[in-house]
């Protein structure tokens, strides 16, 4: 399957929830060591719930896509659902396999979204590759 | 022997002949194998792999210690290696040449045995902005042990050293410059021979990370005078897992072991112990024996088809691929024009993450690397987080680049669209 997907794509060029909020409850950076891309998450939370969200940064089609598609799915769900997000969820709304570099790409907005919410500092996934 | 790569009409090499011994090239497969990418590492030719093959199967055991047939002659190769190796660099003995696993423990050796015995504070050690990370993180921590500074010679826009306060930045103070051949990055060839003269000139030593270099053209180290020569294999149609440091004999000689453990000692007595003379002392533990044959191997390879035509034709595919890419809109190309370099053409497209250029173009076959290149510093001299880089070598050929350029076209078109 190609990486450059029709969706994917689109979200790159317009992606959702880009920008930034006044006043969030929430707010981190990070970026990908390895490619230098970048991504901020602003979040508005009220009892739990994300009530707003945006993303900013820049970098390749598939951080920035993955940022855009992960902000659709999380506005409105509660912080502790975030936590349980991972690799596989990234992957499944992005549709397409990926490769071990392009695999980070794809996580950079999860990792920055765990960061910030739960001072999780770890690539999502990683915590999965034990050898027993 | 020339140390500076020599251009001749006369050399032509028979890439279809050259591509037959790749069994890699010649995998049936959906889609090509368009590999532009043997600045990173380099394809293996079958008389490579064969040579490493024979010894699993035919000859497999330690080396230096056995006392039957088949370790005495793994010995006997394994050491025909290290003069083979030292041949195709002109070096005096085959005592100068030193396995390591690749040119980054090269560097490693120099830095960590020859650097602590001979830094301290108020010394400088001189490198330049292009440095691969190999040839800047081992200064880096020598320079925190020891308390001896680094200094830089600058990269000018056009992607070459800038030399004129050369005279400012070589001092007495400095005590060794460590500096590339060629730049893995934009390809520069620096004139590693007038800096050499230069650095000898206030008493430095000099050491050249030859990665990019020993590769392509003839790198002679008598010519050069260096102290110092650090390569890889698996640049050179060799195998991964070794590479050599080359050094001058008085030096080596007189520097400390670097890792400690068996085949390197003399005597050991249980609170110390005597060494092993060179080469033996900087090569603790058992070898990479396999590789060091394949490494000749590679060698006799490259010395067969000729390095100089392989530097003609690789000057070819460059100016090609230069004039090429020139046609595309809102490119950006980095570094000298052909002919003051080989290898590699390093480029941006407007509104295109390199990582995007290098996935688009997988999907037509063409294999690129994007990112930094182990190349921060110049990275950052440059402006760029990220670049593609197209690198060539014997196999490659020109309608490569047609196939290079028309994938650039499609990532343009996919992803320039209509971006915020």
């Amino acid at each position: 399957m190609n990486i450059y997907e029709e969706d994917i794509l689109d979200h790159y060029e317009n992606p959702s929830n880009y920008g930034t909020l006044e006043g969030p409850d929430i707010s981190y950076e990070e970026d990908n060591p390895l490619c230098g891309d970048r991504i901020r998450m602003d979040l508005k939370v009220e009892d739990g719930i994300i009530t707003d969200l945006r993303f900013s940064g820049h970098g390749c089609t598939i951080s920035q896509a993955a940022a855009s598609m992960l902000t659709e799915e999380i506005k409105g769900q509660h912080l502790e659902d975030i936590k349980k997000l991972s690799k596989d969820d990234i992957l499944d709304m992005l549709g397409i396999p990926l490769g071990p570099v392009r695999l980070k790409c794809g996580l950079l907005a999860l990792k920055v979204l765990k960061a910030g919410a739960y001072g999780l500092k770890g690539w999502p996934g990683d915590e999965d590759e034990e050898t027993e | 022997m020339s140390a500076q790569p020599t251009n001749s009409a006369l050399h032509t090499l028979d890439v279809e002949a050259i591509r037959n011994d790749f069994s890699i090239l010649q995998q049936e497969s959906d889609l090509p194998l368009i590999y532009l990418d043997s600045a990173a590492t380099s394809q293996t030719p079958d008389p490579v792999v064969d040579a490493m093959d024979a010894y699993y199967r035919i000859y497999n055991s330690n080396i230096h210690r056995g006392i039957y047939r088949i370790s005495e002659e793994a010995t006997a190769k394994y050491e025909e290696a290290r003069q083979r190796i030292g041949r195709f660099i002109n070096a005096r003995r085959s005592s100068q040449i030193i396995f390591t696993r690749n040119t980054t423990e090269s560097i490693n050796l120099v830095a960590y045995s020859w650097g602590s015995a001979n830094l301290r504070e108020g010394d400088e050690i001189l490198l330049t902005v292009m440095e691969h990370h190999s040839n800047l993180l081992p200064w880096q921590l020598l320079s925190q042990r020891t308390g001896a500074k680094l200094r830089f010679i600058e990269v000018t826009d056009e992607g070459v050293l800038q030399l004129d306060d050369l005279e400012k930045l070589l001092t007495e103070r400095t005590k060794i410059v460590a500096m590339t051949h060629v730049s893995n990055v934009l390809g520069t060839i620096n004139p590693i021979q007038e800096l050499t003269a230069a650095a000898h000139a206030v008493g430095a030593k000099v050491l050249i990370d030859g990665a990019q270099s020993v590769p392509h053209f003839n790198v002679d180290v008598q010519a050069l005078d260096c102290d110092f020569l650090a390569f890889s294999g698996h640049k050179m149609c060799g195998p991964t897992g070794i590479g050599v440091l080359y050094g001058k004999s008085d030096l080596l000689e007189e520097m400390p072991p670097f890792l400690g453990g068996g085949s390197m000692i003399r005597a050991v007595q249980r609170e110390s112990s005597t060494y092993a003379d060179v080469p033996a002392k900087f090569e603790a533990g058992t070898p990479a024996i396999a590789e060091a044959i394949g490494l000749a191997a590679a060698a006799d390879y490259l010395s067969k088809v000729g390095l100089e035509a392989i530097f003609v034709h690789e000057g070819e595919l460059l100016e090609y691929a230069h004039q090429k890419l020139s046609e595309i809109e809102d490119i950006t190309i980095y570094g000298p024009k052909p002919r003051q370099k080989t290898g590699a053409i390093t480029f941006n497209l407007a509104g295109a993450h390199p990582h995007d250029l290098a996935g688009v173009l997988d999907t037509v076959g063409v294999a690129v690397r994007a990112g930094h290149h182990c190349a921060q510093p110049l990275m950052e001299k440059f402006g760029v987080i990220a670049t593609a880089r197209a690198s060539f070598y014997l196999y490659n050929k020109l309608d490569e680049i047609d196939c290079l350029y028309e994938g650039l076209l499609k990532a343009q078109r996919m992803l320039t669209r209509r971006r915020r």
